[in-house]
């Protein structure tokens, strides 16, 4: 099987510190791979990394091909669909400019993502600053899935959302994972277990270890990677 | 009565002028964190080129015709050499601000040095037709001419501008990317493209301000450093208004319009203050900064 | 650490060899910016005092732009200050040195501290646009000629009165000056070298790459930041006063326009910014190059060129602001920069250097 991202000793270096040292992963393809660890371990550099919006060493291939001095608008295009930690919506744009300035294809599936998301077509007039949170974090997934495109980068999706809606969130991701790679930042362990069939724990900018999502029952194992009880 | 007036209607027209110098390095700051010094220089060059057409061509095709080529020709002077500096000088420079923002400077100093070295340091004079020098009478008011021009063209110019960025898609990729570069790269969007595309565009746009100012405010003179003086107006209007806002921009350039003009008119007869209408700018540049640092509309466009 | 005496030692060598200078009288053909090809000719000798003052000027500069991260557009404001309180203390009011002196520093400390204080309230690029505001108001003030203080336009000349005779009449006391210009430089390096090297300077650094770490270390940024504001408005009055004793006039175009600003700013660029040596070396540069300009341009051979030629040529603006342009795109760092490239190329090529530590 190959693997959709490989990332091989990719160091990164932020503000004068040395935040990623030699990550190296594989996300295979057609699969769900999540990237724990606990706060600050440089999980979201590493996306910005493989996305290309970070200076980075190291190398990075994304389907195939090896992007590693690609600019980041290359990188997306070549089909890598980018959700990042705190949504990042643009605010001053309503919810229709945000999906249209995502449009990367000539047949943007507009009819599946307002049937994920129906409050969106109700709202696309609406300036994405005044949505709520979790309203947010739709157009933000929206944006990601518009172009179908074979590969998903998610930053911690259910992030500062409310119970019911992180259950909704998964149930999104869960029908989109059926079509689609998908490399998975979360710190909600309930949805990696739902989603996840591969886990890659960071710590110090490094990876600590791999193996299957099983591996997440493993208790005492968890509390030294993450420091939490799973 | 009639003198406030009066004096509103040119208070009006120099606030055009502003915006119009203003909204294109608004832009270019907004979406490229670039201070653009050379901004004064598309200024210049958009008068010198009006100039140096209208002054080749056969006074035959009348004054008019010839006048309107001039504005074509300073709105493309502008445009071209924004969009050079911005291939052949920014580009190299992408992730270093500082260094963006010393480009330009030099820039500016050689460009200039080289005009008044060709030109040299005395005004030329630009033809322009008497009808501009002429007032419209409205009751017991008197309007120049010229004013409404320039006003005309400020007006159009905020229209067309808030038309473009809210319908096009070039427009809403320099909205979102004001606000966030990085995120409109990581949807597969080249900004890039869009960088140029406001260099082309406040190029334009400072081309023909500076003709305007020639027109409207030096008694049709053109000269090497007439770009440098307005652009210090421009960059106080930018920081009023808010670095990056069209909107603001708009504001700005009335609120700096109305004060000089009137502090120029009611104060400067006085003894020692001749130069109290650009004084009583940075005051309120001052003022605003105490009040709102990120100025009106900082953070919108 | 081995390098830094060597810099103080070679520093020293050469102010010594510049302090001989006005007795020399050799004749040296073509490299002089003066007209008479004589080394301790008064043209010579005043064309190496200018550069001495803007090397002073652009290092108090550097204490704010290349130590601390702060883009002042505004340096002209303080040098005015230096030249105007001084002149007309002295040419309008007829007070003594001393007090005059005085009066000078203590109105640029105020000054600096008003204005730092309101600038510094913003960053980044309005703090560029803000000090650059309050310099053209600067500038259109003294060239309103307020209560015929400044003259304006026309200049103010310096009266000689009440200075000492050393310091007085304009020729034959080019070479006092001359020593006087390069005492300001070696003072103004001194403290600029002792607050950069000091914890203060090592805060200031750390305010350039990361403010929000040095309140986390529970400092207060924005005192350090208006103390630069101020050290660097110092040493510009400083140069602002050398300069009115050595030219005896002072005009808004050449001591407080935006021109001088941007000047200083290319200075600085051409040495090196955050370097103990790359100003000097970069005003330097700049004023020696623009005088030798000026003085080649008016050759009488020189009308005899081309005009593609003897147009560029004969603009001392567009040459600097072209090399200028070159050195941003093409030599980061300025001659600073290129010179530790070169040494860590060479230290490199060297079998027995250790390897550079960590990833930097
Ligand atoms: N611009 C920056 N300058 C300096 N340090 C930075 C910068 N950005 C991130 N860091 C540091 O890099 C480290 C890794 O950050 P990153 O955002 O990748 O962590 P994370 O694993 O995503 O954390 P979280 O779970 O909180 O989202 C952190 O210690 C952070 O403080
Ligand atoms: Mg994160």
């Amino acid at each position: 099987m190959s693997a959709a991202v490989e990332l091989t000793d990719v160091h990164v270096s932020l503000g004068g510190s040395h935040v990623l040292q030699g990550v190296s992963l594989a996300a295979p393809e057609g699969e769900v791979l999540a990237l724990l660890g606990r706060n600050g371990v440089g999980k979201t550099t590493t996306l910005r990394a493989l996305m290309g919006l970070v200076p980075h060493t190291g190398s990075v291939r994304v389907l195939g091909q090896d992007v590693s001095r690609w600019p980041a608008h290359r990188v997306a295009r070549l089909g890598v669909a980018y959700v990042p930690e705190d949504r990042d919506v643009f605010s001053a744009l309503t919810v229709a400019e945000n999906l249209r300035l995502a449009e990367q294809v000539a047949a943007p599936d507009y009819d599946a993502v307002y049937e994920l998301f129906p409050e969106l077509r109700e709202r696309a007039r609406q300036r994405a600053g005044t949505l709520s949170g979790g309203q947010q974090q739709m157009v933000a997934v929206a944006r990601a899935l518009l172009n179908r495109w074979p590969l998903l980068v998610v930053d911690e999706p259910s992030k500062g959302l409310a119970p019911r809606l992180v259950s909704e969130l998964t149930d999104v991701l869960a029908r989109v994972s059926a079509t689609t790679t998908m490399l998975l930042v979360e710190q909600n362990l309930a949805v990696v277990r739902r989603l996840a069939r591969h886990i890659v724990v960071l710590d110090h900018g490094a990876v600590v270890h791999q193996g299957p999502v099983a591996d997440l029952d493993d208790e005492d194992l968890m509390r030294q990677l993450l420091g939490v009880s799973a | 009565m009639t003198v406030l007036a009066d004096l509103t209607f040119s208070a009006l027209a120099l606030s055009a002028v502003y915006f119009l110098a203003a909204s294109g390095l608004s832009l270019i700051y907004g979406l490229m964190d670039v201070l653009n010094f050379a901004h004064g220089l598309f200024m210049t060059l958009g008068a010198y080129a009006a100039w140096d057409l209208t002054t080749h061509l056969a006074s035959g095709l009348g004054a008019p015709t010839i006048f309107a080529l001039g504005v074509g020709a300073s709105i493309i002077a502008g445009a071209v050499v924004a969009g050079l500096t911005e291939l052949l000088l920014i580009r190299p420079l992408y992730g270093r601000p500082i260094s963006q923002i010393l480009v330009t400077i030099g820039l500016d100093l050689a460009a200039v040095g080289l005009l008044l070295g060709g030109f040299g340091s005395n005004s030329l004079s630009l033809p322009v037709p008497l009808w501009f020098f002429e007032a419209t009478h409205w009751g017991a008011l008197n309007l120049p001419n010229a004013d409404f021009v320039a006003l005309a063209a400020g007006i159009v110019v905020l229209v067309g501008l808030e038309w473009f960025l809210r319908r096009t898609r070039y427009g809403i990729i320099i909205r979102a990317g004001v606000e966030n570069r990085d995120m409109v790269r990581a949807l597969g969007v080249d900004v890039g493209r869009a960088f140029t595309l406001v260099f082309v565009l406040g190029g334009a746009m400072a081309g023909l301000a500076g003709l305007l100012n020639s027109v409207v405010f030096n008694g049709d003179l053109v000269s090497p450093l007439q770009g440098d003086g307005l652009l210090i107006f421009a960059f106080i209007v930018v920081v009023i208004g808010g670095l990056g806002s069209i909107r603001g921009s708009a504001v700005a350039a009335l609120l700096v319009g109305v004060v000089q003009d009137f502090s120029n008119y009611y104060l400067s007869s006085h003894p020692g203050m001749a130069e109290i209408g650009n004084l009583s700018v940075v005051l309120l540049l001052a003022v605003v900064l105490e009040w709102r640092p990120r100025g009106l509309f900082g953070g919108t466009i | 650490m081995r390098g830094r005496a060597l810099g103080i030692t070679l520093g020293a060598a050469l102010v010594a060899l510049l302090a001989l200078v006005p007795l020399i009288g050799l004749h040296v053909p073509w490299v002089l910016p003066g007209t008479v090809d004589v080394v301790n000719a008064t043209g010579t000798l005043e064309v190496l005092a200018l550069c001495f003052i803007f090397a002073g000027v652009a290092l108090g500069y550097d204490v704010l732009f290349g130590y601390t991260g702060l883009l002042s557009l505004g340096p002209v404001t303080f040098f005015g200050t230096g030249v105007y309180v001084f002149d007309i203390a002295l040419s309008r009011w007829g007070w003594p040195l001393a007090s005059a002196l005085g009066l000078t520093v203590a109105v640029t400390l105020v000054l600096a501290l008003v204005l730092g204080a309101i600038s510094l309230r913003v960053g980044g690029i309005a703090f560029a646009m803000v000090t650059l505001a309050f310099a053209q108001a600067f500038y259109y003030l003294v060239e309103d000629n307020p209560h015929n203080l400044t003259g304006g336009d026309t200049g103010l000349a310096l009266s000689s009165t009440r200075l000492p005779a050393l310091l007085s009449g304009a020729v034959s006391n080019t070479r006092s000056l001359y020593w006087l210009a390069l005492v300001y430089l070696v003072l103004a390096a001194a403290v600029v070298r002792v607050v950069t090297t000091s914890a203060t300077g090592h805060v200031l650094v750390a305010v350039r790459e990361n403010e929000q770490r040095v309140e986390v270390l529970g400092l207060r940024p924005f005192g350090f930041k208006l103390a630069a504001f101020t050290l660097s408005s110092l040493v510009a009055a400083g140069g602002g006063v050398v300069y009115i004793l050595l030219i005896g006039t002072a005009v808004p175009s050449a001591v407080a326009s935006t021109t001088l600003t941007l000047s200083i700013l290319v200075m600085v660029v051409l040495g090196g910014p955050g370097s103990a040596w790359g100003p000097v070396a970069g005003a330097f540069a700049y004023v020696y190059l623009q005088q030798y300009l000026l003085k080649v341009a008016a050759e009488p051979s020189f009308a005899s060129l081309p005009a593609v030629a003897r147009v560029p040529l004969s603009q001392p603006q567009f040459l600097l602001g072209a090399i200028f342009v070159l050195f941003v795109l093409f030599v980061p760092g300025g001659f600073a920069g290129a010179v530790a490239r070169a040494r860590a190329r060479l230290a490199s090529r060297r079998p027995a250097a250790p390897p550079p530590r960590g990833d930097a």
